[in-house]
């Protein structure tokens, strides 16, 4: 069967996939964002710990992510067959390039500012809202780009484990040697990537303070 | 600062037998055995080779140092007694290229103390237009400008606006000129020496630039390996023969120098 004829019969599955791969996405980001970036403004001021931090997150990324798929399997409550072991997975992949992006972003700015800031009588408090964060912004929403991108295509090996999404066509084009079939699932993830990445990319543009 | 003690004495920033050591290299001491008394209303300059420790010295005042040992008194109270946020919103501090924040406009940047102070809007704006034109800027032309509009002098002059905007009896300036050219740079010396006359602050000015410390100055303090080696008025300080003063003096002798 052809490429474009196979598009055209199963648009509607097809669009269903997309959906449930955006919710995997958007899902597993959302609670990324919500840990890594408040993770990243407490480890500020706590340079040891800081470095455990990252050194943690740094290996969870080496984990191949077929493997830590497979690990979370067996484990109890965590685990299982499904979304919600999938999230879990995709979560702890997307929390690194958030919490260094955050750390560096907060943190590598010019000394003279955050002098000048301390030395002016900001608590605290007001030097990370007012003079870390506008100006790491830009840094912050990088590394979330980078976890984006990265997480829309390691959700399609959620498939694997029952998580449902565009990994899904591409398991079964395999098990198939149907090259159509892989293509309807790497076409989709491919372009969700890429939009992903120039929107977010568009943003961080406009959030940078020369 | 509202609720002033009241004072006894006229000395308003006092050090004490001030030693101070760079965490976690206790054996190298930065300052050693300062004490020095500067009074309402003068203009200290503390000059020194990089490395006499002038900057550190400047620093111990708004708490952005702790000493190792000694005393720092401001308006007659020890500076670790008091909140330090209370103490360094009454203290002005000036930075090379002025450390301005690059996401707020010139008028946001003059106005942030007494933002942070809780002034209403109208005041502050009152407040921010009158601080800028004493420095020389016309509030209209430059309020809503970013600092990256701007040349280093007029950076530099918000900076000066911004640490006088809370009116602070103490102006700290550390190395306030250094990043300018020479021409822009006696301009805005000149302006300040008159500004700082007229104003009446105590001002503590750092600089290793001897004919900086003439322009502006009404005593100068010169600091070698962590020490007060000389303490005198401009006009004398030239006379002195301490070695170091005599070294330092000779640097700026010659038209034509590195200084120059």
């Amino acid at each position: 069967m052809n490429l474009v004829g196979f598009f055209a019969s199963h648009r509607a599955e097809i669009f269903a996939a997309t959906l449930a791969h955006l919710f995997l996405v958007a899902v597993s980001m959302a609670i990324a964002i919500l840990i890594g970036v408040p993770l990243g403004m407490t480890l500020i001021r706590r340079r040891g710990l800081r470095a455990m931090a990252l050194g943690i997150a740094s290996v969870l990324q080496t984990i191949p992510s077929l493997a830590l798929f497979g690990f979370l399997i067996p484990l109890p409550l965590l685990g299982g067959i499904g979304t919600r072991t999938a999230v879990i997975a995709l979560v702890l992949y997307a929390l690194l390039p958030i919490l260094r992006n955050t750390v560096v972003g907060l943190t590598n700015l010019d000394p003279a500012v955050l002098e000048a800031a301390e030395a002016m009588g900001m608590t605290e408090t007001q030097v990370l809202l007012r003079v870390r964060f506008p100006l790491g912004l830009s840094v912050v929403l990088a590394g979330i780009r980078t976890a984006t991108v990265i997480t829309i295509g390691v959700a399609t090996i959620a498939a694997a484990i029952g998580a449902g999404g565009l990994g899904t066509f591409i398991f079964r084009g395999v098990a198939m040697v149907n090259d159509a079939v892989i293509l309807a699932g790497a076409i989709p993830a491919a372009l969700l990537a890429l939009a992903a990445d120039g929107l977010l990319g568009l943003l961080e543009r406009k959030l940078r303070v020369a | 600062m509202n609720a002033k003690p009241v004072n006894h004495s006229e000395i308003t920033i006092g050090f004490r037998g001030v030693e101070y050591c760079a965490p976690g290299h206790t054996a190298a001491r930065v300052l050693s055995g300062i004490t020095l008394e500067i009074r309402r209303g003068e203009t200290v300059v503390l000059v020194g080779r990089s490395g006499s420790g002038k900057t550190t010295l400047l620093r111990l005042v708004n708490r952005l140092l702790k000493p190792s040992a000694g005393e720092i008194l401001v308006n007659g109270r020890a500076v670790d007694s008091v909140d330090e946020i209370r103490l360094r919103r009454g203290i002005g501090y000036v930075i090379q290229e002025g450390g301005l924040f690059p996401h707020y406009t010139v008028a946001e940047n003059v106005g942030l103390v007494p933002a942070l102070e809780g002034w209403g809007q109208d005041r502050i704006e009152a407040r921010v237009a009158e601080m800028m034109r004493l420095v020389g800027l016309g509030p209209g032309e430059f309020a809503g400008r970013k600092p990256r509009e701007l040349s280093g002098g007029q950076r530099q002059r918000v900076g000066v606006a911004r640490a006088l905007a809370a009116d602070p009896e103490i102006l700290l300036m550390d190395e306030p000129f250094g990043a300018l050219d020479p021409v822009t740079r006696a301009e805005l010396q000149n302006e300040f020496a008159d500004l700082a006359r007229r104003l009446g602050k105590t001002i503590v000015f750092v600089t290793h630039d001897l004919r900086e410390a003439m322009r502006v100055g009404s005593r100068i303090v010169m600091l070698a390996a962590g020490k007060i080696v000389a303490d005198a008025r401009p006009e004398e300080f030239l006379r002195l023969q301490d070695a170091e003063v005599r070294a330092f003096a000779a640097s700026f002798a010659m038209p034509g120098e590195a200084w120059a």
